[in-house]
């Protein structure tokens, strides 16, 4: 009886804390791996719509990215307010359809490309979901005549509740 | 000189540093995949000819967005819920409609013995929709709009796949591995029956620019 007395009659026991640094550098690791660091500055605002048929993006290294979206305000200050095309990380500042940038910009991606994957590149149209198709059909004109076919609208999956999923 | 024993570095602090580098990561963490609809434009015309494709009146499904974000659908106005029943109708024309778009016998290879109900040579013989989708919009028309009317249009073509592929080979469509040579061809083979023949067209401006 006594025995049992005196070991819980000295307080609380301290926790072995030795493991942790271990449990928090594995979380690191993780999130390390993870993490894909963002390589351009977006400057335009764009909330992508949501559809039900997306699919993954396989390849990262065939993806160029077309955004188009009202400015932010630091870019607002400059260009105005009206929606602006941006292909991967520079402003297009064509008046009307945007034929020679997105021209240039095709021909400057598909260089970067191997031999056997330039016909396979892809055009990811991160567009916002409030522009109006006047602007995505001038880019899309573009994308034609500059030969870069395969084009991907970039959507988040939804979820739509079960009575309508089959 | 006594050999002096090393002293035990402190470990208490290492947690800290892990803690501070593992918030750094996990605030700038980005974990958005890109996923998205994938379409296929057209290739420009050679000659800047408008190229008139003899198309005939029942194959073509017309979905009109217009720029109060109102859908059209073969000359009825439609709710969007509503379209992929309607696409589903229009490329499978079940009661062999004469309004409905004309329906070729075709023949498509499958692998062999790749499913029973198949012959064995793994041909299958059955109705290919001629139908195209013509989506037109108009330059006002919001994006979101039209990307949704788009989903529904790859909807009804996907599960149309998706039935088929569960129906023969007892199997999803999307689970169909591409790196396999023998679901690869299958994969093309559904394809070739339930084509995604939905055609952007030409942009028009209806009406005014925005």
């Amino acid at each position: 009886m006594s025995k049992f007395r005196k070991s819980s009659g000295k307080g609380l026991q301290k926790i072995n804390t030795s493991s942790l640094p271990d449990i928090v550098f594995m979380l690191l690791f993780f999130f390390m791996v993870a993490t894909t660091m963002r390589e351009t500055e977006i400057q335009v605002r764009v909330k992508v719509p949501e559809a039900t048929e997306v699919k993954k993006l396989e390849k990262k290294s065939l993806v160029s990215y077309i955004y188009i979206g009202r400015p932010v305000a630091h870019v607002a200050r400059m260009y105005g307010t009206e929606p602006l095309i941006q292909l991967n990380d520079k402003l297009v500042s064509e008046e009307g359809i945007p034929y020679e940038s997105i021209q240039d910009f095709v021909l400057f991606e598909r260089e970067k490309l191997d031999e056997a994957d330039k016909n396979k590149m892809v055009m990811s149209m991160r567009i916002d979901e409030e522009i109006s198709m006047g602007k995505v059909d001038d880019v899309k004109q573009a994308l034609r005549r500059a030969r870069a076919l395969i084009i991907n609208y970039s959507a988040k999956k939804e979820y739509r509740n079960q009575g309508r999923q089959r | 000189m006594a050999s002096r024993e090393t002293p035990e570095v402190n470990g208490g602090s290492l947690a800290d540093i892990a803690f501070l580098l593992l918030i750094f990561f996990l605030v700038t963490t980005t974990m958005d995949t890109d996923t998205g609809i994938t379409r296929l434009l057209p290739p420009e015309p050679e000659d800047q000819q408008e190229t008139e494709v003899k198309v005939n009146q029942r194959n073509v499904l017309v979905v009109l967005l217009n720029r109060s974000d109102l859908l059209m659908v073969g000359g009825e106005v439609m709710d969007r819920l509503a379209l992929k029943d309607k696409t589903v109708e229009f490329f499978t024309n079940p009661r062999n409609d004469q309004t409905l778009p004309e329906m070729e016998e075709q023949e498509v290879q499958f692998p062999p013995g790749s499913s029973s109900l198949l012959s064995p040579e793994g041909v299958w013989t059955g109705r290919v929709s001629k139908g195209v989708i013509s989506l037109q919009n108009d330059r006002s028309t919001t994006y979101g709009k039209y990307l949704q009317v788009q989903n529904e249009l790859v909807a009804a073509v996907n599960t149309l796949r998706n039935d088929f592929c569960n129906l023969y080979f007892d199997k999803d469509y999307d689970e169909l591995n591409t790196n396999n040579p023998i679901e690869e061809e299958i994969q093309l083979g559904i394809r070739k029956i339930y084509k995604m023949n939905i055609s952007e067209s030409e942009p028009k401006s209806i009406g005014g620019r925005n």
